[in-house]
């Protein structure tokens, strides 16, 4: 323990001027004394907030590229949605997976001319939607969010806040193709992931 | 002389140890050691018990997407004690949750959140909110179907928070998309993040409880007592009851459920967050769209809020009232909405069926896992995405079963509304299929080709004129054809039988050329440039499957007298692998583990 006498503020505050230098010097020690502390410890947590955030800096890579889903002869012009996988290169952090499932879609022929396909991703809070066999509608098993075969809203009080995610489709030497894309969940908005 | 008491002196000039020891020990209990001051201390054990448990997981498991439920797997079965550990810390988390609504609720009923013991409510409620996470983050880890499933809905409610909600998800999630990032960082918040702010938040919490000593519930029945031994010889029966009722849960259920991988291209319409969590589950779905926010964020923050100012809430006694009385509309609410929400799933065919089939699913992976190829560096999906008996069944049902059946359902044993309008797959190949086939009540039916253009084609015709007319002899000679025929598929489930009949076989090779007459249409093992029907040479073998799935107008097949059947391969419907899949399927091509043999 440092001495009662030899302590630095043993005459702070008494007020006679003469130990201002004193003050100062204290003053001084104590901001080099938390500026030297900061500087130290700023690298360590500079690197480690970096690399904790560097998720933000990551952008859905699968957005926007069109894929080969499924030949038309494999989805009938019934109007009944059939679920496939969606396959394509995938990279998760230090790996690569080539024609990997990253997703999957409902693709529909409501007649012979026009193709629809739909995120089986439900726009409430992201479970995968299943078709109802029974009631011909699209019913997210979690929330129950109910959607009709075009994929709007069947049910106003169900808990989508929009439409199941339609996504652009083209028909290639009949074969399906779709550009593939998440969206953010829970959001009126269709606003890719 | 002993020489402890000496070196406890020297200790104890060194170090302070024994007033450490008295303060930590002889606390003053006033009005005697109880039970009902058990629950602090229930919690600090469980707590151990996890941290403890923890670390021996930790030392065994591999968080990534392609070894994190391979860890698991290999713990829960292949490590002496893995089962048993995974089970105790799965159950004791759920006890911890339990104890802590026993403990809020003694605080706020016994009123000891009162002044001067504020500052350690809200250590305990920081304590409550922490090991929430600590359970919503250790649902993901086994990266089994149900964690990651129901994981993602946590995760995309967090993104619905105004302002920094998305960036908060990018942050824990690791990105946009579920992947190894996911595992490492729910990993590092479940092993590091949360249990070292738990500890630090337990420290202060007991340290403050110390300061300001027990709530003591009044009248006191008997003279004070001190904390050692009295109380904890109390406390030490409770946890001991408690890790009596976790091993028996334990037991009960062989450790805790790891369910079929996860995989993001298959739907689980059963993944549900755990029990204690139901509540927020169900809560969310009474708000329709676009008011979600207000379920999942607005008022659940809304009861924090109103919980964590409870003591001050609490000064007056019409304010400690309301807070009884508020907790006690929680603890109702919750377990109303509980209750629903495992009654509407009880109800619902679709989720119980979904159930069911992810327990086979797990049972499946767990027998090609441990069958002798074991789990590839890939990881244990691709076990399920390269299994007949797995996949099989789902792509007959895609693909085939709006004409044919499979001993009359769909496949993955779905009736279905719509008669079949082909044959039944069922054993084909086998003995009896081709039997059937080849008897004039059958061959017409729905079984067959009743609802096919064959109906009033060569086959039928042969079959319902010649067959029936058939002497004794030639019945015979038909049998040893059906013999022959079916050996060509070289079926697994006829290998002995098949085996055993030799003779028979190569009788049957001759009497399909000559008495019987098959040779008129089919070719076998010759050639024939006026043969009409398919070739049987090496019928329904995976290869003959494979190329009539392929292409059903070959004319190695049926050429233009095709029915209605496309060429899955050349009109690239199927790939490859999922045509040879669907033929394993078909001829029951599929590893069986030993016992079930």
């Amino acid at each position: 323990m440092v001495p009662e006498s030899k302590q630095p503020d043993a005459h702070a505050g008494c007020g006679c001027g003469h130990h201002d230098p004193v003050g100062r010097r204290s003053f001084f020690k104590e901001a080099a004394t938390v500026g030297l502390g900061i500087a130290a410890i700023v690298a360590p947590i500079g690197a480690a907030i970096a690399v904790m955030f560097d998720p933000l800096r990551r952008k859905s890579k699968a957005a926007s590229n069109m894929v080969r889903v499924a030949s038309l002869r494999s989805v009938p012009s019934d109007g009944i949605p059939r679920k496939f996988a969606i396959l394509a290169d995938r990279t998760d952090a230090w790996n690569k997976f080539p024609s990997t499932p990253i997703g999957a879609v409902y693709l529909r022929r409501p007649d012979e001319k026009t193709v629809e396909a739909f995120n089986v991703v439900c726009p409430h809070a992201g479970g995968f939607i299943d078709y109802n066999v029974q009631n011909k509608c699209f019913l997210c098993p979690l929330h129950n969010s109910a959607f009709s075969l075009d994929g709007s809203i069947m049910d106003p009080k169900s808990p989508s806040p929009r439409p199941m995610d339609s996504l652009k489709v083209e028909v290639r030497n009949g074969e399906i193709w779709v550009s593939f894309q998440n969206f953010l969940a829970g959001t009126r908005e269709k606003i890719p992931a | 002389m002993s020489p402890l008491p000496g070196f406890i002196d020297w200790l104890d000039q060194r170090t302070g140890c024994r007033s450490l020891t008295k303060e930590a020990l002889y606390e003053n209990i006033p009005g005697g050691a109880r039970w009902r001051y058990v629950w602090g201390s229930t919690l600090t054990f469980t707590f151990i018990v996890q941290i403890v448990t923890g670390i021996a997981l930790w030392a065994a498991y591999s968080p990534s997407s392609q070894t994190a439920w391979e860890s698991v797997f290999y713990i829960q079965n292949s490590m002496s004690g893995g089962w048993l550990l995974r089970g105790i810390h799965h159950y004791t988390a759920q006890a911890m949750n339990i104890l802590l609504v026993l403990h809020l609720m003694q605080v706020i009923i016994d009123g000891a959140y009162k002044a001067p013991r504020e500052v350690n409510f809200w250590f305990g409620m920081l304590l409550l909110v922490l090991v929430l996470a600590l359970s919503l983050t250790g649902y993901l880890l086994p990266w089994d179907q149900k964690g990651y499933w129901a994981t993602k809905v946590a995760t995309n409610i967090a993104a619905i928070t105004p302002l920094f909600g998305t960036a908060v998800q990018k942050i824990i999630v690791g990105g946009t998309d579920y992947g190894h990032h996911t595992l490492t960082r729910f990993f590092a918040l479940h092993a590091g993040v949360l249990p070292g702010a738990a500890i630090a938040l337990i420290i202060g919490h007991i340290a403050l409880f110390r300061r300001h000593g027990i709530t003591a519930k009044k009248p006191y029945r008997k003279p004070d007592a001190a904390f050692w031994p009295d109380q904890l010889l109390i406390d030490s029966v409770a946890c001991l009851a408690i890790v009596g009722a976790v091993m028996v849960l334990v037991l009960m259920n062989h450790g805790a459920e790891l369910g079929p991988p996860a995989d993001p291209s298959e739907n689980f319409s059963a993944a549900r967050p755990e029990w204690y969590f139901l509540f927020l589950f169900q809560f969310l779905k009474y708000f329709p769209g676009g008011t979600e926010v207000l379920g999942a964020i607005l008022i659940p923050g809304i009861v924090m809020v109103v919980v964590f100012l409870m003591p001050l809430i609490g000064r007056s006694v019409k304010g400690h009232r309301f807070n009884i009385a508020f907790l006690f509309a929680l603890i109702i609410g919750a377990s109303v909405l509980t209750w629903l929400a495992m009654a509407e799933d009880r109800r619902r065919p679709e989720i119980v069926a979904a159930a069911h089939s992810a327990e086979q699913t797990a049972e499946r992976v767990k027998h090609l896992a441990n069958s002798p190829s074991g789990i590839p560096a890939s990881g244990a999906i691709t076990l399920l995405r390269n299994d007949p008996l797995t996949q099989g069944p789902k792509l007959f049902a895609k693909y085939c079963a709006s004409c044919h059946r499979y001993d009359g359902h769909d496949g993955t044993g779905l009736k279905l509304k719509e008669q079949p309008t082909a044959s039944d797959l069922k054993g084909f190949g086998s003995r009896e299929w081709l039997t059937g086939l080849l008897d004039p009540d059958q061959i017409n039916g729905a079984h067959y080709f009743g609802r096919t253009k064959f109906k009033n084609g060569k086959m039928v015709k042969f079959v319902n004129k010649k067959v029936r007319a058939f002497s004794g002899e030639q019945k015979t000679q038909l049998t040893n054809v059906v013999a022959a025929v079916s050996a060509e598929a070289a079926l697994k489930s006829q290998q002995q039988l098949d085996g055993s009949s030799k003779t028979q076989i190569e009788a049957g090779r001759l009497a399909f050329k000559d008495q019987v007459g098959c040779a008129e249409c089919h070719q076998f093992h010759s050639k024939d440039a006026d043969a009409s029907g398919p070739d049987l040479t090496g019928w329904a073998s995976r290869e003959w499957l494979v190329g009539i799935i392929s292409n059903p107008k070959s004319p190695h097949y049926y050429a233009e007298d095709n029915d209605r059947m496309p060429a899955f391969a050349d009109e690239k419907i199927l790939d490859a692998n999922s045509i040879g899949l669907i033929a394993d399927w078909l001829r029951g091509e599929w590893y069986e583990p030993a016992e079930t043999r």
